[in-house]
């Protein structure tokens, strides 16, 4: 079973707390990777929040092709930054050979564009990169966002820290929101792109659960969205919903819940509400989600959101101080890294429940 | 010499041989008076006294039953007779050798007509070689069958994409703008129309009443097609409508009724079916004989005692968009568009070409597309088309369902496939397997005759629901013959069987894992066979 970890702050946070978050999660024999998404940053990269940041890994090849991308279409660079590496013997990792973070300016021929064509040439320059990359298998990219950094790697979630020198806290690398995961989706190929977090504009989910309804999901998204690829964890499922309902039909995300694990029918018949309920279960069957599953997301306001299966057969608990809210797999974590908090105030969510923490880390509980 | 008439109809040509043990037969006639064929006659032969054979005056009269060779009353093996006789003393053998499909063509000169399925199931059936094999285990849990909560429910009805349903959003809340097109929530098991004509008014009467109980003693909100012809007046004007969905096939039977009637529905059916083609017999319009077209029969469907035969295609439709036009639009103004209409063919080649089309109707109005395979029943067709014509449900529904899935459109508009479900014992399977290939729902006609109590077999034993002599009073039309039927048990045992479909439904969906109907979820199934695991993609096993 996944664990998952996703913590919200009023100060910036260095990775290294995920880290910590996950640490005592770990479950015994799986050393299969560590991943995570930070959002809203700090550090070196407080003051380019509007630009896009590509994060990738690659072969030196890898790296070239992608840069050719963003030169052909205009993009410049403006930072570049890459992790420390402290390449000790012994360590469990499968690093890749370059890893890149570069900030970008959007081309000219965008200077005047809208929010949504700016998103459009992101979204096509990120296909295109992962296209050429996957050609000849010379790197992944796991985002082109603003204010978005992503890292996955396969190995030890301890050693990868090392590797990476994330354990030892550094004010240059920082977020006010940081999702982790310390394993990878086992019942598949161990692939990065497999590794919780997945992000897409804006949007980060990761799960803890098996989708039953993996095949139906996948079948329905292929056709719905030009970005809905890869698939190499049933987990993905779970982001590209959010993303259809929240982004593209403009939903709000109040209806995760209704359209993952719908009401029963006489539940709804009983709603004032009813039309609209039955039409969002019939329309939307084929998103419906049927196993055991704890999710947890980002959504691109920053926001984090919280929900469950219909039969609360997956953990999660939420805790709290006046600075931080967390949200993970196991009290453990939360324990190691709040070990002060009131925990009168942690929250175990229901399976009827969608948790929102709002930007001032209010935790609002809707009830489906 | 003895002179043989080589081209007369012998015993040895009859495809069932009557046997009778004369040392335990008592001549109480009961075989006689039971057989619905007359198959069976008391008579008198002559019998020598003794071996002597010179001796004219030797000869004694005995009375003996004799087997009747005859087009119209040779044995159908139904084995009523065996099942009266008080001493076994009576038996009836299938004859390996028989020619009878060969001497009737020769000396009637006209096709063969006969009810029951298809009787060149030779191959092994598809869904009996596909297996559920992703058991849900220690990647998620098995659910409990008997104490989580599970909804076995699909819908009838044109389903829109939800960019399509017009929704706006006013604050948190999404709200409805426009109509949009009915959707019914029915249980995925159909009873699948057969019309009061070809079933007995006491059978259908059971069918009904189970039906009813179902919906409101049960929770199982089944719905029960009417076939072609036609039902009661008071039933359409009841409350128990509402479980019915009306046919319409190309003979139009019954619906000067139902129009008639309309001012005085006091609630919509379910639905509306359009049928076009049959599984048994695809190509073929609906077949009632002139000896089944009994009084109420001409009464219901207003018609004089002849036989009926609907044409193979409804007359003024030329082509799948004047259909939609046409008649999917004038049954949905009916009813103010208020009922879902949807269209019943025969699997064929060419069911991916019609569905793909319906799925791109631009009104919306096409409600759901049931797909008959070759392993359906009928009450008559002719031989040749039981025998030969058809499409096997299994692929067919995949192909479409795939066909869906290539456009993104799955579910838009639902699937319903039958054709020989539970034929080798296990409705729940069968059904189960369709659903995880793409059907939204599943109709079975044949089984409900099985369950009260047909003696027919797919291995030609009866299959005489075309003569209206059914010996279990099921498809009969002479009041002695359907008053064999006990209505009220009838209809508890298809109640029964309902409720034991529905477990086992629970018990197959717990172990992979879904409480909720697992449509097109193909990775639940392997099969032990390449081709199948080929054609239908889904894992192969061995």
């Amino acid at each position: 079973m996944c664990r998952i970890g996703a913590i919200k702050s009023k100060k910036f946070l260095h990775p290294s707390l995920a880290l910590k978050l996950m640490r005592s999660q770990q479950e015994g024999h799986d050393d299969s990777g560590f991943a995570f998404v930070m959002q809203d940053l700090g550090g070196i990269f407080e003051h380019h929040k509007d630009l896009p940041i590509i994060s990738m890994a690659g072969t030196v090849e890898g790296i070239r092709k992608t840069e050719d991308i963003l030169i052909n279409k205009g993009f410049k660079s403006v930072l570049q930054w890459s992790p420390h590496i402290s390449s000790k013997k012994g360590l469990k990792i499968e690093p890749m050979p370059n890893y890149m973070f570069v900030v970008v300016q959007y081309p000219k021929s965008h200077k005047y564009a809208t929010k949504e064509e700016k998103e459009e040439l992101l979204i096509d320059t990120y296909l295109e990169i992962r296209k050429v990359l996957e050609e000849d298998n010379s790197g992944y990219i796991y985002a082109f966002w603003p204010d978005t950094l992503v890292l996955k790697e396969i190995g030890s979630p301890k050693d990868i820290g090392t590797y990476f020198n994330l354990w030892e806290e550094s004010p240059e690398l920082c977020a006010k929101v940081i999702t982790a995961q310390c394993r990878q989706n086992t019942n598949y190929d161990i692939v990065r792109y497999a590794a919780h977090p997945f992000f897409l504009e804006g949007y980060t989910v990761l799960v803890n659960g098996e989708n039953t309804f993996f095949e139906k999901n996948r079948d329905y998204q292929k056709c719905l969205n030009r970005a809905y690829i890869g698939f190499e964890s049933d987990s993905q499922c779970f982001l590209y919903t959010l993303h259809y309902l929240n982004k593209v039909l403009k939903w709000p995300v109040q209806y995760f819940k209704q359209v993952i694990t719908p009401l029963p029918l006489e539940k709804i018949e009983q709603r004032p509400d009813k039309e609209v309920l039955l039409r969002i279960k019939a329309s939307l069957a084929n998103l419906e989600i049927n196993g055991p599953n704890t999710i947890l997301g980002v959504l691109p306001n920053y926001n984090m959101i919280c929900v469950c299966d219909s039969k609360k057969l997956r953990p999660v608990v939420i805790g709290q101080n006046d600075d931080m809210v967390v949200m993970t797999s196991e009290v453990a974590g939360i324990n190691d890294i709040m070990p002060d908090r009131d925990i009168s105030k942690d929250i175990y969510p229901t399976e009827s429940e969608t948790v929102i923490v709002k930007n001032d880390l209010t935790v609002e509980r809707w009830q489906q | 010499m003895a002179a043989v008439k080589i081209n007369e109809l012998h015993k040895s040509d009859l495809p069932w041989i009557v046997e009778i043990d004369e040392s335990k037969c008592i001549q109480c006639g009961k075989c006689c008076a039971v057989c619905s064929f007359n198959s069976i006659s008391p008579c008198v032969e002559l019998r020598k006294k003794s071996a002597n054979l010179s001796d004219s005056e030797n000869t004694e009269k005995a009375l003996v039953i004799k087997q009747n060779i005859g087009f119209e009353n040779h044995c159908r093996g139904c084995g009523m007779c065996e099942a009266v006789c008080p001493n076994g003393a009576i038996k009836v053998i299938r004859n390996n050798d028989d020619m009878y499909a060969i001497r009737y063509r020769a000396e009637k000169g006209e096709s063969l007509k006969r009810g029951g399925r298809s009787n060149l199931n030779t191959e092994g059936r598809t869904l009996d070689k596909i297996k559920i094999g992703r058991i849900s285990q220690m990647t998620d849990p098995s659910l409990d069958p008997l104490r989580h909560t599970f909804e076995i429910k699909t819908q009838l009805g044109r389903v829109l994409s939800a960019d399509k349903l017009g929704f706006e959003v006013n604050g948190n809340k999404i709200v409805e703008t426009k109509t949009l097109p009915p959707n019914r929530w029915i249980y995925p098991i159909i009873f699948a129309d057969m019309s009061i004509g070809a079933l007995s008014s006491r059978m259908w009467e059971a069918i009904a009443i189970a039906t009813a109980y179902l919906n409101e003693k049960c929770g199982m909100p089944i719905c029960m097609g009417t076939g072609e012809g036609g039902i009661p007046v008071n039933l359409l004007k009841s409350r128990y409508l509402k479980y019915m969905i009306l046919q319409i096939a190309s003979g139009h039977f019954g619906w000067n009724r139902i129009i008639e009637t309309m001012p005085e529905m006091t609630e919509d059916p379910a639905g509306i079916l359009i049928k076009i083609g049959q599984g048994a017999k695809p190509g073929d319009g609906g077949l009632l004989m002139a000896n089944k077209v009994s009084k109420y029969v001409q009464e219901i469907r207003g018609v004089p005692k002849a036989d009926l035969m609907s044409p193979p295609t409804h007359q003024g439709l030329y082509s799948i968009e004047e259909s939609v036009q046409k008649m999917f639009l004038s049954m949905n103004a009916a009813f103010n568009f208020r009922v879902p209409v949807a269209i019943k063919v025969a699997a064929s080649v060419t069911s991916v070409s019609v569905y793909n089309n319906l799925l791109r109707d631009p009104y919306n109005i096409v409600g759901g597309f049931f797909l008959d395979g070759f392993a359906g029943g009928t009450g008559a067709a002719h031989e040749i088309s039981l025998n030969h014509t058809g499409h096997p449900i299994t692929s067919k529904l995949r192909d479409c369902y795939l066909a869906a899935v290539h456009q993104g459109r799955q579910g838009e508009i639902p699937l319903f496939a039958g054709g020989g479900l539970g034929q080798t014992g296990s409705f729940a399977g069968d059904a189960f397997k369709l659903i995880c290939l793409g059907a939204n729902g599943v109709f079975s006609g044949r089984l409900l005759l099985q369950i009260a109590g047909c003696c027919g077999n797919d291995t030609e034993k009866c299959n005489a629901c075309s003569t209206g002599n059914c010996p279990a009073g099921i498809t009969a039309q002479k009041e002695c013959l359907s008053k064999r039927l006990d209505v009220d048990k009838v209809a508890e045992n298809i109640v029964n069987f309902m409720i034991a479909t529905d477990t086992e439904l629970r018990k197959l969906m717990a172990s992979v894992g879904c409480s909720t109907l697992p449509v097109g979820r193909s990775d639940a199934l392997i099969t032990v066979d390449k081709h199948i695991s080929k054609r239908l993609d889904i894992q192969y096993s061995i």
